[in-house]
Order: structure tokens, then sequence, then C-alpha cells
């Protein structure tokens, strides 16, 4: 790393979680705040990342991996509720959807 | 170059993921939410991160935004209608998320790179493979359950009542 160094990466990062936090805060739309939260899981990949190449052990990818393995099982879960709360209300606004009962 | 490369990349990113907030169809964000993937799955590679750059690629920008394609397509939402308002709990949403990315920066700055010298085998799927079958083979199985789980929970839960 020539002229980037390890903080470039962390902001990048910082960046990025903040911007996946205001999307879940400002979003109405169920779908997109799940995108805002694979965002964030995606800085916390890219912190996981940074430090591993500074510390010069590839010992950090694996909990990246695992990052990405839970993500997949958290995207398929959460779009079947989606897809249930839409079968048995007709929105996907978090706004009007007040009870966890079906 | 790497300098150029991180800039471009990193600028990308960011312009992405602000377009996942901002579009106003699913669809759009969906789109967004590729770029973000692909610019950092670059990202990821400039940090010698190869394989999780591959599997960013495979799993992130492939099958899960597959699935987020296919349920928005099944629910045919629509646009959301009018002007983006300035509104209280939108500049609420916004401090917080400044206030956080603050917070994150301050935490980030003391940090003092190591630069450390990488080995050759460092990222490389031999090197992530053997550790990942000794040392975290517990986390490895435990992941595979998870996803033995999720994938009949999912099952589940979207099949309709009859």
């Amino acid at each position: 790393m020539e002229g980037i160094t390890l903080q470039h990466y962390l902001f990048l990062a910082a960046l990025l979680f903040s911007l996946g936090v205001f999307g879940v805060l400002v979003r109405r739309n169920a779908l997109v705040v799940f995108m805002c939260v694979e965002l964030m899981l995606n800085a916390s990949n890219l912190t996981f990342l940074a430090f591993a190449r500074d510390s010069g052990m590839d010992v950090g990818h694996l909990p990246a991996l695992f990052v990405i393995a839970v993500a997949a099982a958290e995207a398929a879960i959460g779009l079947a509720v989606i897809i249930a709360v839409f079968r048995s209300r007709g929105t996907v606004n978090v706004d009007d959807i007040r009870t966890m009962r079906l | 170059m790497t300098t150029f490369l991180f800039y471009f990349f990193a600028i990308l990113t960011v312009v992405a993921a602000a377009g996942v907030i901002a579009a106003r169809s699913p669809i759009y964000s969906a789109m967004s939410l590729v770029g973000t993937f692909f610019s950092l799955a670059a990202i990821y590679a400039l940090l010698l991160a190869h394989t999780i750059a591959v599997l960013q690629v495979l799993v992130y920008a492939g099958a899960i935004m597959v699935l987020f394609l296919f349920v928005i397509m099944l629910l045919s939402l629509g646009e959301s209608v009018g002007p983006a308002k300035v509104t209280f709990p939108r500049v609420v949403g916004g401090l917080v998320a400044a206030g956080l990315f603050a917070a994150l920066v301050i935490a980030a700055r003391p940090f003092v790179p190591a630069a450390a010298q990488t080995p050759p085998s460092f990222g490389t799927l031999q090197s992530i493979g053997a550790q990942l079958y000794t040392q975290w083979l517990a986390p490895f199985e435990a992941v595979s359950l998870l996803l033995l789980v999720a994938m009949v929970g999912a099952v589940v839960v979207a099949k309709s009542r009859v």
C-alpha cells in the first residue's frame, strides 16, 4: 500500500456503514431497508479485510467469509418474511406494519 | 497506481451506495447495490483478498441480488411518488448517521498502520481453505447448519397457507 494506508480503508468502511444506517433510518420500503443492512454488512467485511492486509495475516479473511454466509441466510429468511407480510397485509411499508401477528 | 484505483473504486462504491438510498424504485436500488458489490470486490482485490473478492461477486452480486430482484418482481411494487421532501425524521436520520460517521472516524484515527509484509500465499484459496478446515472447522460446521435452517425456514415462512 503506497499512498493508501489502513486509515483510508477504515474511513471508506465508516462512510459505507453510516450510509447504511442512514438508509435504514430514512427509507420506508422494507426491501430497501434490507439492502441497506447488506451495505452495513459489507462495510464490516471491508474492515476485516483492511486489518488482515495491514497485519499481514489472512486469518481476517475467514470472518469475512462467515459474514457472507450469514448474509445469504439472512437474505433468504428476511425476504421470505417480507413475502409473508406482503401476502397478509398487501404492503411492505414499515410504517404500516405495526403488529407481528399475521 | 494503487492510489488511483483505490480512489476510483471508493468513489464508485460510495456513489452507488448513495444511489441505493436515493433511488425511487426498488429495482433501481437493487441495481445500485449490484454496482456497490462489484466495486467493493475491486477494493477487496486491492487488499489482496482475491478469494473473498471472487466470493463477493459470486454470492453477493450473484445469488443474493437475484433473490432480491426475484422478490421485487414477485411483489410488483410501484415507485414512490412525489418529489423527495425534507421531513423531520429524515433530518434526524441524517444527523444520527453523520454523528455515527464522526464517531467511527475518531475511533479509526489512532490505529498505527503496521503495513506488514504479506507472505506469497496471502489470501489464496489454499491458505484460506487450510485454515478453514483446521482452526475454523467448528464455525464452518455451524454455518452449514445455519444455512440448512435458513433454507427450511424460508420455505416454511414463505409458503402460502392452504
